[in-house]
């Protein structure tokens, strides 16, 4: 038998974002030993990258705001298909989990009076999104890290997972390697939290980091956890779209709630033209009303360049296609017109937006207070992921919780901006929470040797095969595009169906992958060992979208281009056949309780 | 397309070595880019660290034509290439593969600073009400992305190794955010003098120079520092007045 080092814990995080951090307090705080593996170095994860803030129903700048609010905009924005008993936590919960980030050292823009600020955002009714400039994600994981390193957890920088460990059907750890040395390591936890993130690097435009593949979405499917509805991926409407190698870098939608506008080659205002029924009573009908609630008018509604994202990413692409785009295939994305209304505009932009002034400067030399931004689709964010309890977070697996973007639920259809970074504080500390409390209530179980050493032999067969073998980046680049062209914004069947080919060549091809080189900070092994999740993941999605024959919230079917009721009725559900094949099924949503109904109607006033 | 040369640092810290790589560059690439290329291509074993390719998270620090600098954001365009760019890991760290170096010291330095310590709150809900104006400074000091880019830069810890006497520009900003933000109560002057080695910065601001978030690191939060802990310990006629207290 190997010689494997053994890591024990009550309670270990994979994943070192804001969920994954989140969790891991809780998670000590509640008694449990706690143990975090993070692919990166610790305050690098893709959190990092989040702008413009997050939800939460203070009121500190209109004080109509509050939960049932938050609530109603949240499933409104996700077309009812969200778990409405996640909404509601989430709803109630993220103004504690904000406040709680101040007394841990966040240092968030002031109102007048002193407190959070808050600002507007697509799809919140009210400005609800606490937020520092627009780098908060940065403020959030830096305050969740530089509190959690003296917490009494573990972290095991650098370190990817494999594997998770089981026992009879319950989790009881995973196995993994450090990038460094390339050795292997056993976990042997009496609960896992999985905190891994999303699936956007199984695209080619994309605004999320390395790290996102898919990891935990697999993970957990393999253990044998159910998945919900992962056809549903956002695609943000504003990416960078030049210079090329900058392409799908977010551009945060914290532009357009500080007044910046849309417009098409000819300088319209396009948005006016197509604002959803939903949404026609909350949405101002001439640009001086929107400007006027970018400014803070009560009275004012908000502009349709604030509508939700999957609408607004859809509008920009039949501009892109009807021929109106920008030169560089976006549309423009104004924030320099509003010197037509602030006399000292340029500083106002840079206060309220530095990483974008510094980011268009510096990566294509554009100065975004003078010219128009080029902007377009770019995969953003997956809704879908693991189905959890929504109380305690844990998957269907027991032992195995998940939470923040790898969890599922809270956003349906199509989720608001500013509910992740409120999602990953509520939603870890609750898994962080319940992970503990089970590791209390079950004894350690035994580690189940023969996965461990199955695993390490899969491993390192890449290297048996060395220069001979298929060359992963290119097999990456190769997924990335299909699903891309096939499986994208825009989708309909028979591009889907040959996706589905394409992706099984390119699983036999990834089973072929050689690697050379030693086990030491080898990338080449890592993105070997990372294709197979995106391969997995990517399958899946692409049958679940097959399977919705409808659009709806951030899935559009040019075969289907209407949304139908009787799949408003249902949520789609993948877990692993007996041949190790994704089996999808309809299962109907969440029943929506009588007293969440009259919320529902309330705010749709 | 145009084609550069790229003399990479390749090898462990056993052995190491510059090697050179040819490839095509197109408008608007960022040095990322190119080492990304030659890793797809030509160099698949090539170690690198990177996470977000937009200026955010600071993984991608790198030595480029000899400059501290994030590959991410370091655009062709800016260098000359008609002769080979260099590419080398941060001098300051102990190498380990390729353009990836052991930062672990910075996290364990960051452990041994007292963390930040709420006053009591301003009111009943426990929350605090603090003006912008009085969180503008620490605001600045907080777009710290931690690339240690001032740490690889700062002679103390470069040429003269104290990494056990100085804990460096980065956490002399990261205390300084905490001693000026308005709502933490501790006091770490005594700490930034006695363990801190805050007096060993002879204010050269080249780590001021490197900072890819353009924090005033040696103007905006050392000098108040070293003035903060100067008033303190060595003040004579505060030192007088605690002799006779």
């Amino acid at each position: 038998m190997a010689d494997y080092p053994i890591h024990e814990y009550d309670v270990l995080v994979v994943g070192a974002g804001g969920a994954g951090l989140r969790a891991a307090i809780e998670s000590s705080a509640n008694g449990a030993k706690t143990g975090v593996v993070t692919k990166s170095l610790l305050g690098k994860a893709h959190t990092v990258m989040a702008e413009g803030g997050m939800a939460a129903s203070m009121g500190n700048v209109d004080d109509r705001d509050n939960w049932k609010v938050h609530f109603a905009d949240t499933m409104r924005g996700g077309q009812y298909l969200n778990n409405c008993h996640m909404a509601e936590i989430h709803a109630k919960e993220a103004p504690a989990r904000v406040r709680e980030l101040e007394a841990w050292g966040a240092v968030f823009d002031r109102t007048k009076d002193g407190r959070i600020l808050q600002r507007n955002f697509g799809g919140h009714r009210y400005p609800r999104l606490a937020h520092v400039g627009d780098r908060t994600g940065l403020e959030m994981i830096r305050t969740l890290q530089d509190h959690g390193i003296h917490q009494g957890i573990t972290f095991h920088m650098e370190t990817t997972v494999l594997t998770l460990l089981l026992d009879g059907g319950r989790c009881v750890g995973a196995f993994g390697y450090d990038r460094e040395r390339g050795r292997f390591m056993v976990f042997h936890a009496k609960a896992v939290v999985l905190a891994t993130g999303g699936i956007g690097r199984a695209f080619q435009v994309t605004s999320n980091s390395w790290e996102y593949t898919a990891d935990g979405h697999s993970l957990a499917y393999l253990a044998g956890a159910a998945l919900l509805d992962m056809e549903f991926v956002q695609f943000h409407p504003t990416g960078m779209v030049w210079p090329p190698s900058v392409k799908g870098i977010l551009v945060t939608e914290g532009v357009r709630g500080e007044g910046g506008v849309l417009r098409n080659k000819d300088g319209k205002r396009f948005m006016f033209d197509d604002i959803p029924p939903l949404y026609k009573s909350q949405t101002a009908d001439n640009p001086d009303e929107g400007w006027r609630y970018t400014q803070g008018d009560k009275s004012a509604r908000r502009p349709p360049e604030l509508l939700t994202r999957d609408h607004v990413a859809r509008c920009i692409n039949r501009e892109v296609k009807a021929g109106r785009g920008s030169p560089h295939g976006g549309v423009f994305l104004d924030i320099a017109w509003i010197k037509e209304k602030l006399p000292n505009s340029v500083e106002h932009i840079k206060k309220k937006l530095p990483s974008m002034y510094h980011q268009f400067k510096q990566l294509a030399d554009i100065d975004i207070t003078q010219v128009p931004m080029e902007v377009g689709p770019t995969t953003h964010y997956m809704m879908g992921g693991v189905k959890v309890d929504p109380q305690s977070q844990m998957s269907t697996v027991p032992g195995l919780f998940a939470a923040g973007e790898c969890g599922a639920g809270l956003h349906g259809a199509n989720r608001l901006g500013g509910n992740s970074l409120s999602d990953l504080l509520v939603f870890g500390k609750l898994a962080g929470e319940h992970a503990a409390k089970f590791a209390k209530a079950n004894p350690a179980a035994r580690i189940p040797m023969d996965q461990v050493e199955e695993a390490g032999r899969k491993a390192l067969e890449p290297f048996e095969r060395g220069a001979s073998g298929e060359n992963p980046f290119a097999i990456q680049h190769e997924l990335q595009k299909t699903m891309q062209d096939l499986v994208g914004i825009v989708r309909k069947e028979d591009e889907m169906q040959q996706a589905l080919i394409k992706i099984a060549e390119l699983r036999a091809r990834a089973a072929r992958a050689g690697i050379t080189g030693n086990r030491e900070y080898n990338n080449g092994w890592h993105t070997a060992m990372d294709l197979n999740n995106l391969l997995t993941v990517s399958e899946i999605v692409t049958r679940a979208a097959l399977e919705r024959k409808e659009s709806r919230g951030a899935q559009f079917r040019d075969d289907y281009p209407q949304k139908d009721e009787d799949w408003g009725k249902y949520n789609l559900r993948v877990t692993r056949d007996s041949h190790g094949a994704p089996n999808v099924e309809k299962t109907p949503t969440i029943p929506i309780p009588a007293e969440l109904k009259v919320i529902i109607e309330e705010q749709s006033k | 397309m145009a084609t550069a040369t790229f003399r990479i640092w390749r090898g462990d810290s056993k052995q190491a070595g510059f090697k050179d790589y040819t490839t095509e560059v197109s408008e608007g690439m960022v040095v990322l880019d190119v080492v990304h290329k030659i890793q797809a291509e030509q160099a698949n074993d090539l170690a690198v660290r990177w996470n977000c390719k937009a200026g955010k998270c600071g993984s991608c620090s790198a030595e480029i034509n000899g400059n501290p600098k994030l590959m991410c954001m370091t655009r062709l365009n800016s260098l000359p290439l008609d002769q080979p760019v260099t590419v080398e890991p941060m001098h300051t760290f102990p190498h380990i593969k390729d353009l990836v170096t052991d930062v672990s010291w910075n996290f364990r330095v960051k452990e041994k600073i007292q963390r930040f310590t709420p006053r009591k709150p301003d009111a009943p809900d426990g929350t605090w009400r603090v003006q912008q104006a009085d969180v503008d400074r620490p605001q600045e000091f907080r777009k710290c992305i931690e690339c240690f880019l001032c740490q690889d830069v700062c002679h103390i810890l470069r040429d003269h190794h104290m990494h056990d006497k100085f804990i460096g520009p980065r956490f002399l900003v990261y205390s300084a955010a905490m001693e000026m933000n308005p709502i933490d109560a501790a006091d770490r002057l005594k700490d930034l003098h006695d363990n801190g080695g805050i007096g060993y910065c002879n204010i050269t601001k080249c780590c001021t120079k490197v900072c890819p978030e353009e924090i005033k690191i040696t103007d905006n939060a050392i000098i108040p520092l070293k003035e903060r802990v100067v008033d303190e310990y060595y003040d004579p006629l505060r030192r007088l007045f605690k002799i006779f207290k």
